[in-house]
């Protein structure tokens, strides 16, 4: 099924649409399970943070279309983050990853892209995004310092790390048939370096994302009253799904932790054979041999941890910090129907200006619908992603260790073969359960 | 075949009444036996088959708690028939003093080693608690193996106070102190001294008494180090059981990845569960080695002879020389080296004519006695080291063929751990699969 995803303007590039929007904002949803959006609805986009932007819900058709296969062959946009390098200036040090980007998308100028960018960069474009699509689900950006301590932030491991969380960051947003129209994406991707501090700099002014903000807080005191319980039900599932995953990130690092001290013993035991050969005449080689094996056996065993350490623990961590977002995405989500439910209040109850008060409850409204809609359809994008993820990261986990313990068997088993000079007395043994 | 040869026919060995050159002879005659395949274990089916806990008054009176094991025997041709094998309880103590009785009694021989009094060298599941069942349970097979070691052992076998061991309850212990063995145990500071002050001594024994020791060191090492491994590879797997409980809960929230995570946590379950039983066989692995190291104080104490009895005839030699030395002296009227009698003479004067003859008498009669003394100490030492090298050469091939195979079961063991490792996660990606 190709993707025929449609372009989402953000009410705050209003020069950006592309000329043949139009033809494409009707088409309606062939996709019948995958329907998420209502067909004719008319949608404003993204929250009205922004006080000197005015949007009209029938300003804007917002038609998506949420696949199951996100990445199909019909993929335009490939990303890539690698190549970290350290900046030293006179007040501080930090690193910076390129990003490369090749596109067929007709939005962007060219067809290839290469900046650099650090991890604060990263930090702005998420918060661009979150500002734009409050209840999107952002997939999340590894976190600001290592618990440990500033001394890790620049251990090689630690780079590594980070740098393909940002990958992934990006590939996410990449996919998403929303977030990766954003303009503030567009602009993370292609501007070079003073380019984008220059952008960095518009949009709302101090004060009036301080006025966001004691709104925000106001709201999330005030709570919501009339939670729609598909909502309720999502948080709950949420709330579990964080303590299970925290869980299993836990029991996945102890893991790696008493592998690798496994490896430490095991790495000691092998040479004690060897240096018991230096003492046996007829028993030296054999000896040597299970000296070998050992050894061999070692180099597996940190092969599969490293594994381990590559795989699925940045999975699972990445899902822990995934859980902390959705909760996140859930509070924004009440926060703007308690927005409007307390105008509502007011409506009924205090003494003021009737009708300009109906018209922000009325654009309230919608907000909270869109809002509401938004949660949904990227909500089932995000189990599917999720189990996908996870899926695979087990799977691939399981796999790895079937390879491993078949590795060790070949090596013992060829120890084995080397030492049976009568086969008869010993098969009886080997066909034991 | 027990009627044949009862125990008053074959038990000649522990007669301690005979003179040292019949036990020799003795000793000769049961190793010619040996090629015939007399040994007493294919005559006796002996098993240390249960232990019991047992309440009961100590030396000092006081109550104690001890383990008792039930030794049965029955002779090998009466399996046939269905007859219940003769049975007697022992302590452990008891095991102990037979061992001593046979250290002392052959001291050429190297003795089999008694499994561990008290649990040393493991890993921490186990406990180090000489009550815990497990550990009974492996000193019981232990014991056995010990017995089974001397009832297969060419001279061993054929030791009366070994039979009655056996088979006989009462009065075992006053038969074995009416042996007057502890009489006849060398002194530890004899032999102590003995070791430092012999001159020359077989080199092969020098050289046995270096492997004993690097091989006690090289196996105590690979045992700690063994014990250790287990441990971490206890924590690997166990820690697998929390994503067992972590599935099974995750799943109740989930709609598709639900079966695949209840069933790959019950595979994990499984995982975890699985090392208990890997880990209890590599234990019999870790007591074969054990064995063998045990097996090191047994060689060393063998040298050990070898250097008292070295050690004693080259006094005895030394002492005729030193004889020899005073009659020549006397003889000659000449004093060559500076001594007692050299420094009286030049002080009191010369003695008698009478007196130099009574003393040469003297020194004529121990002349004559010394050198029966060499003669007979060079016999005793020559077939010491005799007797010992054969037994030796007995034990280094009977070392090489266990160890031998217990590295191979250790290799199969591994195996057996790939094995199920590979089932495991086999099934577990399938289960992940379905997720």
């Amino acid at each position: 099924m190709s993707r025929t995803i449609d372009a989402v303007v953000s009410p705050t590039q209003t020069n950006t649409i592309p000329a043949d929007i139009s033809g494409q904002m009707l088409d309606l949803d062939e996709d019948d399970d995958l329907e998420v959006f209502s067909k004719d609805s008319t949608l404003a986009d993204g929250n009205m943070f922004n006080a000197s932007m005015q949007t009209s819900p029938g300003s804007m058709v917002n038609q998506c279309k949420f696949e199951e296969d996100e990445e199909g062959d019909s993929k335009d946009i490939f990303i890539t983050v690698d190549n970290p390098e350290s900046h030293v200036t006179a007040i501080e040090t930090f690193i910076t990853y390129r990003v490369l980007t090749k596109t067929t998308r007709s939005e962007f100028d060219n067809s290839e892209y290469e900046v650099r960018r650090r991890y604060q960069d990263f930090l702005w474009l998420k918060g661009k995004l979150e500002e734009a699509h409050s209840t999107l689900i952002v997939h999340p950006l590894p976190e600001k310092f290592v618990v440990k301590g500033m001394v890790e932030r620049f251990n090689g491991d630690f780079i590594a790390t980070r740098r393909k969380a940002l990958h992934k960051f990006l590939n996410r947003i990449a996919d998403h048939p929303i977030l990766s129209c954003s303009e503030d994406f567009k602009v993370f991707l292609s501007a070079q370096a003073w380019e984008l501090t220059t952008y960095k700099k518009q949009g709302p002014g101090f004060l009036s994302r301080m006025g966001e903000t004691v709104r925000a807080v106001a709201n999330s005191v005030r709570g919501v009253k009339n939670r729609p319980e598909e909502f309720t039900a999502i948080q709950e599932y949420v709330e579990d799904f964080s303590n299970k995953i925290s869980c299993l990130d836990k029991v996945t690092q102890r893991i790696v932790k008493e592998q690798k001290e496994y490896l430490e013993e095991l790495k000691e035991y092998g040479p004690t054979y060897t240096l018991w050969s230096g003492s046996e005449e007829e028993l030296a080689e054999q000896l040597k041999g299970v000296a070998g094996c050992i050894e061999r056996c070692c180099k597996e065993t940190e092969e599969q941890v490293g594994h381990l350490s590559d795989t699925l623990v940045p999975v699972l961590h990445e899902y822990v910090l995934c859980a902390e977002t959705l909760k996140a995405v859930l509070r924004r989500r009440d926060n703007i129907q308690a927005e409007f439910e307390a105008k509502n209040e007011t409506l009924a109850t205090k003494k003021v200006d009737r009708d300009a008060l109906k018209e922000e409850i009325d654009k309230l409204e919608d907000r909270v619908e869109w809002a509401n809609n938004a949660l949904k359809g990227d909500w089932g994008r995000w189990q599917r992603s999720m189990r996908g993820d996870l899926k695979s990261a087990f799977f691939s986990t399981a796999e790895k260790n079937v390879d491993y313990y078949e590795k060790c068997l070949a090596v013992w088993e060829t120890f084995l073969l080397s030492q049976r000079t009568e086969p008869s007395e010993e098969t009886d043994r080997d066909n034991t359960p | 075949m027990m009627a044949d040869s009862g125990p008053k026919e074959v038990a000649v060995i522990g007669n301690t009444d005979l003179t040292s050159a019949e036990l020799d002879n003795n000793i000769k005659n049961t190793m010619v036996e040996i090629e015939k395949g007399t040994s007493l274990l294919r005559k006796m089916e002996i098993s240390v088959a249960e232990a019991e806990k047992r309440t009961g008054k100590n030396t000092v009176n006081m109550q104690e708690l001890y383990t008792v094991y039930l030794i049965e025997t029955r002779p090998v041709d009466a399996l046939t028939e269905g007859i219940t094998p003769d049975s007697l309880w022992r302590r452990y103590s008891e095991f102990e003093l037979l061992r001593n009785y046979l250290l002392v009694t052959y001291p050429f021989v190297v003795v089999a080693p008694l499994p561990e009094k008290r649990a040393e060298i493991v890993w921490h599941k186990l406990s180090a608690d000489n009550m815990d069942p497990e550990f009974v349970e492996r000193r019981r097979v232990g014991l056995e193996n010990f017995l089974h070691r001397v009832a297969s052992h060419p001279v061993l076998c054929n030791d009366n106070i070994f039979y009655i061991f056996l088979t006989e309850d009462k009065d075992w212990k006053e038969m074995v102190y009416e042996t007057g063995f502890q009489a006849k145990a060398d002194s530890r500071l004899k032999a102590v001294n003995a070791a430092f002050r012999v001159k020359n001594p077989d080199g092969r024994f020098t050289e046995l008494k270096h492997y004993s020791d690097d091989l006690q060191t090289v196996l105590s090492q690979l045992l700690r180090v063994r014990a250790r491994v287990a441990d971490r590879l206890y924590g690997v797997y166990k820690v697998h059981g929390n994503y067992g409980r972590v599935f099974s809960e995750w799943s109740a929230i989930e709609k598709e990845m639900g079966d695949g995570l209840q069933s790959a946590g019950h595979h994990m379950d499984a995982y975890a569960a699985s090392v208990d039983d890997i880990l209890e066989e590599e234990e019999h692995y870790a007591d074969q080695l054990k064995e063998y190291l045990f097996y090191t104080d047994a060689l060393r104490a063998v040298c050990r002879k070898h250097e008292l009895t070295q050690f004693e005839l080259e006094m005895v030699a030394l002492d005729l020389a030193c004889k020899k030395q005073q009659k020549e002296e006397l003889v000659t009227g000449t004093v060559r080296t500076f001594s007692l009698k050299g420094m009286t003479s030049k002080l009191f004067g010369q003695e008698t004519a009478e007196q130099r003859e009574a003393k040469l008498q003297v020194l004529e009669h121990q002349l004559k006695e010394g050198e029966e003394a060499v003669k007979e100490k060079n016999t005793e030492s020559d077939e010491f080291v005799k007797t010992a090298w054969v037994d030796i050469e007995r034990f280094k091939d009977q070392k090489d063929r266990d160890l031998k195979e217990a590295l191979i079961s250790y290799a199969v063991m591994q195996i057996s751990m790939c094995k199920k490792g590979i089932q495991v996660w086999t099934n577990a990606k399938e289960c992940f699969n379905k997720m």
